[in-house]
């Protein structure tokens, strides 16, 4: 595939991150971020989103698997995941995080669960779906190519 | 000589601290800061940003997060102002509810902004530093 081709699916896929609403605006301000100094710095703040994450969702389960839940702890997880998500602009993380909040205040264990599960699925997807996106620039850049910059208007904000 | 002098002034050096538990934000906010050559540093919680302070370290400005373990935002801002310290403190947090904020400035912030900070609100904060920045 040449890049222009290469390029073109990149710009595609982005975008469809985007009408999903799996990625909102502030993702665009970390691509915006990346410089020459810091060529891999969404690569890096998205990585450690990944390992924060994944911390958070062990601990999220673990905390709602005791016979007394702590909710003000598994609140404070999930605020911190939403911090995160919010941060990086995983919407869809974001919003899962805000449900699960309002269930901690209720203190309803079922509810809760279903809110980590509906977390999981999300958090999972959009781990997916940057992997991806992170691969597809791999590809062009190592082919010589540059990854376009993107327009908010492309995004359809 | 005069242009080297206006040069000179021209070169404004801010200095920035980031207060916040959080990695990823930590990361983000001082990646901004760096784009736009403010020195800074990071610190996990109000606990170390009071103990910098207490080392003889001074900053331009402190983006600082409510929701921290060991000391929070609101306890770091207090005891700040209690020791003098006349930085801009700019208070940034997800907590939205009105009374929370309130409680957020009254400890002594300049300014408040939700999260997440982006590069239009952090050159508006810069800007109150100084308006040449």
């Amino acid at each position: 595939m040449e890049v222009g081709q290469m390029q073109r699916q990149w710009l595609d896929y982005t975008r469809s991150l985007f009408l999903e609403g799996f990625l909102d605006a502030q993702f665009m301000q970390l691509q915006q971020l990346q410089d020459e100094n810091n060529p891999d710095f969404v690569v890096e703040v998205v990585s450690l989103f990944f390992q924060d994450s994944e911390r958070l969702l062990k601990d999220l389960t673990f905390a709602l698997d005791q016979n007394a839940v702590d909710f003000k702890k598994v609140d404070a997880h999930v605020h911190q995941l939403k911090g995160s998500s919010s941060s990086i602009g995983a919407q869809r993380v974001k919003n899962a995080c805000i449900d699960f909040r309002n269930f901690c205040e209720e203190q309803n264990i079922d509810a809760c669960l279903r809110c980590l599960q509906q977390v999981k699925e999300e958090y999972c997807l959009v781990k997916n779906k940057l992997e991806t996106l992170f691969r597809l620039e791999q590809q062009i850049v190592a082919v010589g190519g540059s990854i376009p910059l993107v327009e908010p208007t492309q995004m359809s904000f | 000589m005069e242009s080297q002098n206006n040069n000179q002034n021209l070169t404004i050096q801010l200095t920035a601290l980031v207060v916040d538990d959080n990695k990823v934000n930590r990361k983000i906010h001082q990646k901004m800061l760096d784009n736009v050559r403010v020195k800074n540093l990071g610190v996990k919680n109000g606990k170390e940003a009071v103990d910098i302070h207490c080392d003889g370290r001074r900053f331009d400005l402190i983006l600082m997060d409510l929701d921290m373990p060991i000391m929070n935002g609101i306890e770091a801002t207090k005891e700040l102002r209690s020791m003098g310290i006349s930085s801009m403190i700019v208070g940034v947090s997800s907590r939205c509810t009105e009374a929370e904020i309130q409680k957020f400035m009254e400890a002594g912030l300049n300014d408040y902004h939700e999260k997440p900070l982006n590069i239009a609100k952090l050159s508006s904060i810069l800007h109150m530093i100084n308006p040449n920045y």
